[in-house]
């Protein structure tokens, strides 16, 4: 199986307001298709270490492979260009653009990619949406839909640009859990289904437990 | 790569679901704009205005004959008290004619200078208008009507009859209308003058002439270069004042001085004799550019607090749109356009309100007697102001957006999606 994401000896330090080592040594490999779930206290680095892996984060010490390339020490620019081709992200909250309808949000990654015609970028948008059964939201303003449709839309936008790797912030922390239920089951589903590789910062004990594997953190360490 | 269609997509949905703030900062720029525009042609066109009253009708070289005191007395030719210290009292103008010697190879000389638009001819006269016992004091100028009226813009002070009249009437006069209303006489009707060396000369009045200056009206008039010669008894080469119009006003220096050398005559030119004009006009411009420029600045101001505001109002979406790959560059660009966007929509919207409200000023009677033939308030509609106008919208708009989306570029967007 081939290695979608993987961290070689990631450090982090908080410089204010007292020096400190948020991350010591962080060494992991994501293989493809791998549904892996991050599990440790409030504090232990864990966030920390997902927007390092999901490339936003540039101030650590250390190498990051994405696909196998290189990561650490590329321009700004290249960063977004692979977070938009390679990563996608779903958050605890919904962060969608409230002013735009459900259609154009998950629209919007790929429009900037423009590897597509608009038509072709359209037609993805509604099959993802349908996939989540969410395709009769689509011309309704993102402000309008309810908290686990959100996540639902949060998720097709995750998906438009058919991303290596999808990562997730606590993406059922704020969900009842009839929703979180459903949103763990599309993310299992993609998975299994399209061989996709997830990576999920969660605190519900439930989720973790039925991903493929736990990575438990402590104080800034992966825990054995 | 930079995707423009997504980019101006996105500003766009801003901008219209944000459409108060938006024409508001765009209302900002239009009023900017528009009172620039409208106090500019306004003023140009005062300014233009009261140019014209002195600049159409001074020649840009005035020459003659000065009467003056030699400069060098004859004392200071005697070798005999040279080096001790000599008074002369009562000295007096030295003699010498009011002719221009030579006048007609002059003009003609000077008409075949390629600088030169015109040099037209002139016979200045003292003369008495002649009512009944009343005899009033007065000049009259021997003119060429039909050049006068071409190169002097003469017809504007014409308030009655043309210079066509007085060019095909023999023994026509052009009187002041400040006579005219003195003596009680009318186009058509008969007025007697006497140069002072004697005799009497009726003259046929073909129109009135009305400079705008009242002490001035009330005794100049106007005849042909023949007729004045006649009355004078003089031959057709007697000219006392050549009046010379140029093609750059900027010239007018130089030239008077080499005609003084070259002539021995007195030639003065426009700069000399109007200084004090010149500062006036460059004060008013002053003034008028300094307003405009404070009017463009404090709508440029409102544009980059609206936009500061929508900034912090956006911080989630920024974040958002930089976690899905849009890099700081096009979150610039998105805010970049949505001020360029204000700055040409409300630029073109005052451009247009300018263009109405000075059209509107153009409209406003303005009746005045020092200006006999302007009826309305002058505009000066100089599309060299619009296009001002327009590029002061967008540069003002550029630097108010510069700031707040140079900001926007740099937000880091772990920290708010931490934050919340």
């Amino acid at each position: 199986m081939s290695v979608v994401l993987e961290a070689k000896h990631i450090n982090k330090y908080f410089k204010k307001p007292l020096l400190f080592h948020v991350l010591k040594d962080i060494n992991f490999q994501i293989k493809k298709g791998e549904f892996v779930s991050i599990m440790g206290k409030s504090g232990c680095g864990k966030s920390t270490l997902l927007y390092i892996l999901s490339t936003m984060d540039t101030d650590y010490e250390g190498e990051l492979f994405l696909n196998n390339e290189l990561v650490t020490g590329q321009d700004r620019n290249h960063l977004s260009y692979l977070r938009n081709k390679h990563i996608g992200f779903v958050f605890q909250f919904h962060y969608l653009l409230s002013e735009f309808s459900v259609l154009e949000n998950v629209m919007l990654p790929a429009k900037k990619l423009g590897e597509k015609t608009l038509k072709e970028i359209e037609h993805d948008a509604m099959e993802k949406l349908k996939m989540l059964n969410i395709g009769h939201l689509a011309k309704k303003r993102a402000s309008q839909v309810s908290g686990g449709e959100k996540q639902r839309v949060a998720i097709a936008r995750a998906l438009i640009n058919n991303p290596s790797i999808i990562m997730g912030d606590e993406p059922t922390g704020n969900l009842d859990s009839h929703n979180a239920e459903n949103v763990f089951n599309i993310f299992k589903a993609l998975s299994e289904d399209k061989g996709l590789s997830l990576l999920v910062v969660t605190h519900d004990e439930d989720f973790a437990n039925k991903t493929d594997r736990i990575i438990h953190m402590g104080d800034g360490e992966i825990l054995p | 790569m930079t995707n423009w269609n997504v980019i101006l997509n996105i500003s766009k949905t801003h901008l219209l679901t944000k459409i108060k703030q938006t024409s508001i900062a765009a209302l900002g720029v239009t009023f900017g704009i528009g009172s620039y525009i409208t106090l500019v042609c306004f003023m140009t066109g005062l300014n233009a205005m009261l140019d014209d009253l002195i600049l159409n009708q001074t020649p840009h070289i005035h020459v003659y004959n000065e009467i003056e005191p030699s400069k060098r007395q004859p004392i200071s030719l005697y070798d005999g008290v040279n080096g001790s210290f000599n008074v002369v009292r009562s000295i007096k103008p030295k003699l010498s004619q009011k002719k221009i010697h030579n006048a007609l190879p002059i003009i003609s000389y000077l008409e075949d200078n390629s600088d030169v638009r015109a040099a037209l001819p002139q016979v200045k006269t003292q003369i008495f208008y002649i009512a009944g016992s009343i005899e009033i004091g007065g000049n009259l100028t021997g003119i060429d009507p039909l050049s006068e009226a071409k190169f002097f813009n003469m017809g504007d002070y014409i308030v009655e009859g043309s210079a066509e009249d007085l060019s095909t009437t023999d023994n026509g006069i052009l009187l002041g209308i400040g006579i005219a209303k003195k003596m009680s006489l009318k186009v058509g009707d008969r007025v007697q003058v006497s140069p002072i060396n004697g005799g009497i000369f009726p003259l046929k009045i073909v129109g009135f002439y009305q400079s705008g200056i009242a002490d001035l009206d009330a005794i100049q008039s106007f005849t042909n270069v023949k007729t004045v010669q006649r009355i004078l008894g003089e031959a057709n080469n007697y000219i006392t004042d050549i009046n010379v119009k140029l093609h750059d006003i900027e010239l007018a220096v130089p030239l008077a001085k080499k005609i003084e050398q070259q002539f021995k005559l007195t030639a003065v030119d426009i700069k000399t004799a109007n200084a004090q004009f010149e500062t006036g006009t460059t004060i008013r411009n002053l003034i008028t550019y300094a307003v405009s420029i404070t009017l463009l600045i404090v709508a440029g101001f409102g544009i980059y607090n609206i936009l500061n505001m929508l900034i912090y109002e956006k911080m989630n979406d920024i974040a958002i749109l930089k976690a899905t790959g849009f890099s700081g560059r096009d979150v610039q660009l998105i805010f970049m356009s949505q001020a360029m966007i204000i700055g040409f929509v409300g630029g073109l919207l005052g451009l247009l309100i300018g263009y109405g409200l000075a059209s509107l000023i153009s409209t406003i009677p303005f009746q005045t007697e020092a200006l006999p033939t302007v009826e309305t308030y002058p505009i000066n509609m100089n599309p060299l102001f619009f296009i001002i106008g327009f590029s002061f919208a967008m540069i003002s708009t550029f630097l108010a957006g510069y700031l707040p989306s140079k900001k926007a570029k740099k937000i880091d967007p772990v920290r708010i999606i931490r934050g919340q």
